[in-house]
């Protein structure tokens, strides 16, 4: 390229020798840059460049003339000339003077000669001696000849007679003219030297040199620019174009020049650069700035603007002087640049804050497994206290001890609630949270909230419940879930109120309109989830939806903290937390695990200092009245209370606070103090729900007492006795949901054998087999522990013997399958790492057992039965009867690390965890047997 | 005759906290001593003794099993290890556990020299615990020779 570029700077310099042919034409086109004549073929890549060009010459070279920049620059190219100049002038004058003097002595000489031959002989006469004699005159040649010439052409005629006097005077006459005419010839000669010096010195030396200057620099210029993407341009001060120079032109020359920006084009940007300049104008600095601009001409463009003012010689503002360079793609990649920076920032940011996040929620977890471990090793002592005291409530006590053992397990009833609603968080959080179907009387759960929150309450407030007469007397669904909304709901609202009333309103409305989509939802268990279960029974039963409000007078809430009222342990304000305290995790747990989880809605109103009303619906189903007469009178005669018929449909309740009705309970409008009553009336199922959800009147044992001798002559009830006790018991101690599970399904199992679902356990054949089998209800229930470790073998049993309970001991899985094989158990308390079958598997055989009805999956596993084939058969029927699901509990070494959840992936229904204590093994055979 | 009894009443209760607050003993010990009762008076000494011959053979079968310099059968010393925990946190000896945890974590991860460690440190621990506990149990012969009851403790 450099190469190229001198290449070309030659041509120019070589080619502009060319020029003073019309130097004195040429003045004013000087800088047409249009038609350059002669150098089109040799400085082709120059000149096509130049085509394009828009130029308005005459103004460019006014312009040049009239400012400042003009002018200096063309100073510089004079001052240049003139130095150049004024050598050849030198120079010149050097010559003039040596010629000035040769011809002096030239003439000197001729004069000298001419003398000579006047004097001398004529024999010379002839002779040109000046041809050939002046030596000095040779030596400028072009001289010379000219005056051989002279000389050759004017030969000197003479008419008179050789060497007379006439002769020479003619000659010398002629000779005299000669003279005259030659010095004339020279005189002109040099007036010609000097004229044509005048016009080299006036014309051709400075044009030559201007223009190849000037050939040079718009060559370098154009060499530069042509592919440059620039538009360079002068506008005067009217912010007229006069000069433009683009490279890619999108309108004529005359489109332009004259005109100003806003008047070529429109668009946006336009008026901005207009401004922009007129603003360089006004200043009077140069400046830059980058101009998007949008138009129809050439779409969107960006532009870096440079603007310069441009001043006259007398220092006025004539103009600008304006380049612009597109920087489109620049922009757009600095813009691009700058979105991705923006991005990794923002992204970086959202790291960060995903890192906190994960932080944080590592720590509520790690937090959330701290609490469920604690609550589970609370439950444990408390279910202790709960359990006495309940035991305590067999014993003699007059009505005030009664009441006040009431009260108290109530209470514990409700920190057992909290501490399984904090199990429960980590459940459903896992997953394993699993939704009841049991019969319940809505209005029994309703005085019973009522009644328990009466018996703690310590304000003077009216605790009232009123159901609708349209919802069903019995429905089904997961009472226990229910009655913690309730409580939570009451608690809460009680909490927050100090004078006036709190109540629960029941009704049944239509569908709403939300369920549509919930079915949507992958709930784990969505009421038409339960629908359908209840629906393969056989048993095709209508859902109700029941809507039930919690209404109080208290403190209410205000609207900008309820969206946070259901976040988990968030309460209304920091003040309320401290001046109620509490976990703020009740409304939290009633919504989310509670209503939502079985398809319903919680939704809360509220005004400040008027009240707050809770609203959750919930779908049920219609539970069938068929085996209500069943049993009608069966317990009447134990029972010793009163209202009997009433409680099954009353539709209000009120209590007041237990402060005074504590100590007198005949006190008050409470028609369901003692409403164990119509529960006993009804049927056997019945009872055992209105048992579970009538904690606070429920004695346990008397009752067992009574029924015990009732039913030795019912298989029914005597087998209903321990299942419906261990409902109760499940209840009290609010153990896992399998239990209840349990207790669910037996309720379903102890009505009356007529009842034809459930076919496939076939209730009657086990109930009739296990009450003969087992006629006494009190015997013994069998235990098998399953363990390796001979000290834990030892403590145990020596535990279990405390607790009264014999046990039967298998070393490993295999033994355990085989004793299961020889007898019937109860429960079995499984080790789970083992030698040769470990306990996690062992469970998996028995409860492929229990679905399959046979041990093969067992025999595939390589466990060697001792059972002799024909025994198998027998053994076929002692199956039939096992089919009840055997309640097996795992002894885990650690909770934390044998996990929970594989022990209940692999059937397992519950888990102590090691070293097994008094307190644990009672609590599980509490939930398991009776 | 009162005050000799009373001391070594004194004297017991005041080595059986020392027990628990030096970390030999947790709360499964107290667990252990609640299932004594009149129908099996030796209940505890009897546990704890059928333990430390578990100690003793476990022991044994795992310092053969990790002698070995290399193919260590690990699986064997892992179900020792585990016996020994299941039993050491049956009876409450805390010390023993808690060297049997991390016993467990060199065998997990094949840790030879981790395992020697520890097996050395379980064998020092439940050394340990038998002298103590049968210091107690002489103490405790001492208190009934003495005509007087072993006194309840209760751990805090």
């Amino acid at each position: 390229m450099v190469c190229e570029m001198e290449i070309e700077d030659m041509d120019v310099e070589v080619l502009s020798s060319m020029w003073p042919d019309d130097v004195g034409t040429e003045t004013d086109k000087q800088f047409n840059v249009e038609k350059p004549a002669g150098d089109q073929d040799t400085l082709k890549e120059v000149t096509i460049t130049e085509k394009p060009a828009i130029a308005d010459l005459k103004r460019l070279s006014e312009l040049m003339d009239s400012t400042h920049q003009g002018s200096s620059q063309l100073t510089n190219l004079v001052k240049q000339w003139e130095y150049m100049q004024d050598h050849a002038v030198m120079l010149l004058r050097d010559e003039l003077k040596s010629l000035s003097r040769q011809r002096e002595e030239a003439e000197a000489k001729e004069l000298e000669i001419i003398e000579e031959h006047n004097f001398e002989s004529n024999g010379h006469e002839n002779v040109l001696v000046l041809d050939d004699k002046s030596d000095f005159l040779r030596s400028s040649s072009f001289r010379e000849r000219k005056r051989s010439q002279v000389f050759d052409s004017e030969k000197i005629e003479v008419d008179e007679v050789y060497d007379t006097v006439g002769y020479w005077k003619q000659k010398a006459l002629r000779l005299e003219k000669l003279l005259e005419a030659s010095r004339e010839r020279e005189r002109r000669l040099i007036e010609k030297l000097n004229e044509s010096l005048k016009t080299m010195e006036s014309h051709a030396a400075p044009v030559e040199e201007l223009t190849q200057n000037l050939r040079r620099a718009e060559g370098f210029l154009h060499f530069i620019l042509q592919n440059a993407p620039i538009v360079m341009g002068h506008q005067d001060k009217d912010l007229r174009y006069l000069f433009i120079y683009n490279k890619f032109p999108s309108l004529r020359e005359q489109d332009i020049l004259g005109k100003t920006d806003v008047e070529i084009f429109d668009g946006a940007g336009v008026k901005e650069s207009q401004e922009f300049k007129k603003e360089v104008l006004e200043k009077g600095m140069a400046s830059k700035r980058e101009i998007t601009f949008e138009t129809e001409l050439f779409g969107s463009k960006t532009f870096l603007i440079y603007v310069e003012p441009v001043y006259n010689k007398l220092g006025e503002k004539i103009g600008i002087n304006y380049m612009g360079m597109e920087v489109t793609d620049q922009v757009r990649k600095r813009e691009k640049m700058g979105k991705l920076r923006e991005h990794n920032a923002v992204r970086n940011a959202m790291e960060t804050e995903l890192n906190k996040t994960i932080h944080i929620t590592e720590e509520t977890m790690r937090a959330k497994q701290m609490l469920a471990t604690m609550s589970h090793e609370i439950r444990s002592p408390l279910s202790g206290v709960v359990g006495m005291a309940e035991i305590l409530s067999t014993t003699r006590l007059d009505q005030e001890q009664r009441q006040l053992l009431n009260v108290m397990i109530s209470s514990g009833d409700l920190v057992l609630q909290l501490i399984n609603d904090i199990l429960d968080l980590s459940k459903v959080e896992s997953g394993v949270m699993k939704l009841e179907a049991t019969k319940f009387r809505p209005r029994e759960v309703v005085k019973h909230v009522l009644q328990t929150a009466a018996a703690s309450l310590k304000k003077s407030l009216t605790l009232e419940g009123n159901i609708a007469d349209d919802v069903p007397i019995e429905v089904v669904g997961d009472v226990l879930r229910i009655r913690q909304i309730l409580t939570n709901l009451i608690s809460n609202a009680i909490k927050f109120t100090h004078k006036g009333k709190v109540g629960i309103k029941l009704e049944v409305i239509s569908e709403p309109f939300f369920t549509s989509e919930n079915m949507n939802d992958n709930k784990p268990t969505t009421p038409k989830q339960i629908l359908s279960n209840e629906e393969q029974n056989g048993d095709p039963e209508t859902t109700v939806w029941i809507c039930c409000d919690v209404y109080d007078t208290g403190i209410g809430i205000p609207e900008n903290a309820i969206p946070c009222l259901f976040k988990k342990y968030m309460q209304a304000s920091a003040d309320h937390a401290r001046k109620y305290g509490g976990t703020g995790l009740g409304l939290a747990i009633c919504k989310q695990l509670k209503v939502e989880l079985m398809g319903g809605r919680l939704t809360v109103t509220s005004r400040v200092n008027e009240g707050s009303t809770f609203t959750f619906i919930l779908p049920y189903k219609v539970a069938t009245p068929n085996d209500h007469s069943d049993d009608q009178d069966e317990f009447s005669d134990m029972s010793d209370h009163q209202h009997i018929a009433e409680d099954t449909t009353h539709g209000y309740f009120q209590f007041q606070p237990l402060l005074r009705s504590l100590y007198s309970s005949s006190e008050g409008p409470v028609t369901g103090q003692n409403f164990l009553t119509h529960n006993v009336t009804q049927s056997s199922c019945i009872k055992l729900n209105g048992f579970a959800s009538d904690l606070s009147h429920a004695l346990p044992s008397t009752n067992i007492a009574q029924s015990e001798a009732i039913s030795s002559c019912s298989f029914e009830s005597a087998h209903k006795y321990p299942n419906g006790e261990s409902l109760y018991k499940e209840y009290e101690s609010c153990s896992s949901s399998q239990a209840s599970n349990e207790g669910g399904a037996l309720v379903m199992e102890s009505e009356p054998a007529v009842s034809s679902r459930r076919q496939e356990i076939d209730p009657h054949e086990t109930t009739s087999e296990r009450c003969e089998e087992s006629s006494k209800p009190d015997s013994k229930p069998k235990i098998l522990l399953v363990e390796d470790n001979r000290i834990n073998i030892m403590v145990s049993q020596s535990m279990m013997k405390q607790l009264g309970y014999p046990i039967d001991i298998a070393t490993n899985g295999v033994e355990a399958i085989r004793a299961l094989q020889r007898s019937n158990y109860d429960l079995v308390l499984m080790d789970v790492c083992m030698p040769v079958l470990d306990g996690l598997k062992a469970t998996r055989l028995i409860r492929s057992y229990e679905e399959s009805g046979n041990w093969e999956a067992a025999i595939e596993e390589g466990v060697d039965l001792d059972t002799p084939s024909s025994e198998t058969l027998q053994n076929r029927e002692v199956c039939v009867c096992s089919t009840k699901r055997l309640p097996i509990v795992a002894m885990t070494a650690n909770t934390l690390s044998e996990s929970s959840e594989e022990c209940y992936a692999n059937g397992m229904d519950s888990f102590i965890s090691k070293p097994v204590t008094l307190q644990k093994l009672r609590e599980c055979l509490e939930q398991y047997l009776c | 005759m009162n005050t000799v009894v009373a001391q070594l009443q004194r004297q017991f209760q005041d080595y059986i906290v020392s027990l628990y607050q030096q970390g030999f003993l947790d709360n499964q010990f107290t667990e252990l001593r609640n299932l004594q009762d009149e129908g099996t008076p030796d209940f505890v000494s009897e546990v704890v003794s059928l333990f430390f011959d578990d100690c003793a053979k476990l022991i044994n079968n795992m310092s053969r099993s990790l002698e070995q310099p290399e193919n260590v059968d690990f699986k064997q010393v892992d179900s020792g290890v585990h016996q020994l925990k299941g039993s050491s946190s049956s009876v409450g000896a805390r010390r023993v556990k808690n060297v049997c945890i991390s016993f467990k974590e060199c065998c997990d991860v094949h840790n030879r020299e981790g395992c020697l460690r520890c097996l050395q440190q379980v064998d020092y621990e439940y050394k340990m615990l038998k002298t103590k506990l049968e210091d107690l149990f002489k103490l405790e012969q001492r208190i009934l020779q003495a005509g007087g009851t072993i006194p309840q403790v209760d751990i805090k």
